[in-house]
């Protein structure tokens, strides 16, 4: 693989709250190449929205960004000043939310929004900036564009706010789209019509997605590669076949066989017992599955270790891998 | 437009609902007027009965509330017994002094609880948003008359810097020709900069007073919808997006916050009604406030209705005014 595109290194991000500090992100590591597609999977509380704020710089106030790097083409957005990152954000990468609805300004017409992010992001006169706010609509075939411009979110259904949504994070062609569950809140039709535009206009325009979901079998559909996230931690990370045909990491195959289109037989799905571990124990241990494992050694225990390779492109962060 | 008609045609029954209240209320009020009036020791109890007699008292209620409502279709809204006038002459004269007032005192509220809302949600918990919770809890718990002695006794007495509170103009200049009954506006439009400074001037201590009981309800409703808005999914798309700070705090955070903040205003205003009876009553201000307490105190009947069918119409007013501003600010409303 070339230099990836965004490079997220040991992220750590801590949430201080009144019942404590809460360890949300803990050395989290993954690359996106170019024009790659890939799933960050994760169920609630893994950190997979709060690995996608931060990248974006979206975090509340709350949030403490204890050390990492994340690198945008070699250079750390992390580090970048203000103006420069409002000036990346939105125009080199941008983010689609998982309630289409309530992401957008209720009283705005949905055609000034998208106008907003170009007349931000490009020296275009008034009259330019319309016509591009209505190609950027096109471009996510909603009919009769024209007339939707003065739209607002409540005359539009979830799916068609969903579809403004990405015409407002594309409408600047970025390099990196960060879809956080853009699906969750769409009925099943819609999910597959959104999930397969999305996949399209990213090979259209050689854009890279990184797509954050819990749901194993979309990721499994759309991805290149897929990284799997547990408690704050990145577990496993392979390319999709991988993943599915040779999981490594005993969460990951636990993961596999609760999903019921990835499992042969109905009795085969399963459950994963227990539940994340509570973030804001100080005594978290240093696989923070552990406690859920069933492959635990005496030796999960003893102290941090880093994520191997076994295979090629293929790594998984456990002492007693699969 | 056809919405905006049907909410005044709506009005009608609330008109009517007041003043089959505002009849009954003044009827319940402890007390006989003609015995009131006739406080004459030389008068005998036929005396008081023929002026009962002559004030219509006599008559059953439902006789006395026809009546009433014949006059009022007329546009005949009685004779005050105090003052020997017409009720309609009244508040047609006291009604402007009010006006100046409240609407100033509105403008004055408006113009530091936005702002300091805005400020305080922007950087919850810092000097600013202490100071911003300070003046509403001050705003809320101190009662307008309270607040209005303490400026006089400050402002007045203390440092001398502010008028006497004896009314609206300084006893030795002339009132500007009459144009619409507001002192200030009046001045300015006989171009007379000097009676200017002193109706305004007069103007200040008493709006100051309101303008702190209306400050807290909006600067408070103004920092919790900011601070809602700030932290909305659509604020966080504009963030993400890049948008300049100015546009996500005014275009997006602000627009929105604005819509539970016009409401309050509303509400604000129609209260501000209320305290004007107490703080027309402190600053000797010859308004409509004052007017309708001394009503009730000489147990005259017809200002005291007149007043309040006039406070009634205004708070109708006030309710549409902001029904057609939010559906401005919002296209949901409108559908």
């Amino acid at each position: 693989m070339t230099a990836p595109l965004l490079s997220v290194q040991n992220l750590t991000v801590d949430f201080t709250t009144r019942s404590g500090m809460v360890h949300v992100l803990e050395d989290v590591s993954f690359d996106i190449g170019a024009g790659e597609i890939i799933g960050i999977i994760g169920e609630s509380g893994s950190g997979k929205s709060v690995t996608a704020y931060t990248v974006m710089g979206i975090l509340d106030h709350a949030a403490r960004i204890r050390s990492g790097r994340i690198a945008f083409e070699g250079t750390d957005v992390l580090q970048m000043d203000r103006r420069s990152r409002d000036n990346w954000r939105g125009k080199e990468a941008s983010i689609i939310f998982q309630n289409p609805r309530t992401a957008l300004n209720p009283i705005r017409a949905v055609g000034d929004q998208i106008a907003d992010v170009i007349a931000r992001h490009t020296p275009a006169r008034a009259s330019e900036v319309r016509g591009r706010a209505v190609a950027a609509l096109k471009q996510v075939r909603i009919p009769d564009p024209e007339r939707r411009m003065a739209a607002f979110p409540f005359e539009l259904s979830g799916g068609l706010c969903q579809r403004i949504g990405i015409a407002i994070a594309l409408a600047c062609a970025p390099k990196l789209l960060i879809a956080d569950e853009p699906t969750t809140g769409l009925d099943v039709t819609t999910q597959a019509v959104i999930m397969d535009l999305i996949r399209a206009l990213a090979s259209e325009r050689g854009m890279s997605v990184a797509l954050i979901t819990h749901d194993l079998a979309l990721a499994a559909e759309y991805c290149d590669r897929i990284v799997i996230m547990h408690a704050g931690h990145v577990v496993e990370t392979a390319k999709t076949e991988d993943i599915i045909a040779r999981p490594r990491h005993p969460y990951t195959a636990r993961l596999l066989r609760s999903v019921p289109s990835l499992v042969d037989r109905i009795d085969e799905l399963q459950a994963i017992e227990g539940s994340l571990p509570d973030l804001r124990r100080e005594d978290l241990p240093p696989c923070r599955f552990a406690e859920r494992c069933d492959r635990r050694l005496p030796t999960c225990d003893a102290g941090k270790f880093e994520a191997a390779l076994v295979g090629p492109g293929h790594t998984v962060a456990c002492r007693n891998p699969l | 437009m056809t919405r905006i008609a049907l909410r005044l045609l709506s009005a009608i029954p609330t008109l009517f609902g007041v003043v089959i209240v505002t009849f009954l209320l003044t009827r319940v009020l402890p007390g006989d007027p003609a015995v009131f009036f006739a406080s004459n020791p030389s008068m005998s109890t036929d005396d008081i009965a023929a002026l009962r007699e002559q004030l219509g008292l006599d008559k059953s209620l439902i006789e006395q509330f026809w009546i009433y409502l014949v006059a009022l279709f007329q546009g005949d809204l009685g004779n005050s017994l105090t003052t020997g006038q017409t009720v309609m002459t009244e508040i047609i004269n006291r009604l402007p002094a009010s006006a100046e007032l409240t609407v100033f005192a509105f403008l004055l509220a408006i113009g530091v609880s936005l702002p300091l809302g805005l400020a305080a949600a922007l950087r919850p918990g810092s000097l600013i948003d202490h100071l911003s919770r300070l003046i509403s809890t001050l705003g809320v718990s101190m009662p307008t008359f309270v607040t209005g002695l303490l400026l006089i006794y400050v402002f007045y007495f203390l440092l001398g810097v502010a008028p006497e509170p004896i009314g609206r103009m300084d006893p030795f200049l002339f009132d500007p020709p009459k144009v619409t009954g507001m002192l200030t506006v009046d001045a300015l439009i006989a171009g007379d900069m000097e009676v200017f400074r002193a109706a305004f001037t007069q103007m200040i201590l008493p709006a100051v007073t309101m303008a702190l009981f209306a400050l807290a309800p909006l600067t408070r409703m103004t920092r919790a919808a900011m601070l809602g808005t700030l932290g909305s999914e659509f604020v966080r798309t504009a963030r993400a997006s890049g948008l300049s700070r100015r546009k996500i705090i005014f275009t997006y955070a602000f627009r929105n916050a604005l819509l539970p903040v016009v409401t309050t205003m509303g509400m604000t205003f129609s209260y501000m009604l209320g305290a004007n009876v107490l703080v027309e009553r402190v600053f000797s201000w010859p308004g409509i406030g004052a007017f309708a307490m001394d009503s009730i105190i000489n147990l005259d009947y017809a200002p005291l209705q007149g007043f309040m069918l006039v406070m009634a119409a205004i708070f109708i007013l006030v309710n549409l005014t902001t029904d057609i501003v939010v559906t401005i600010i919002d296209p949901r409303a409108s559908k």
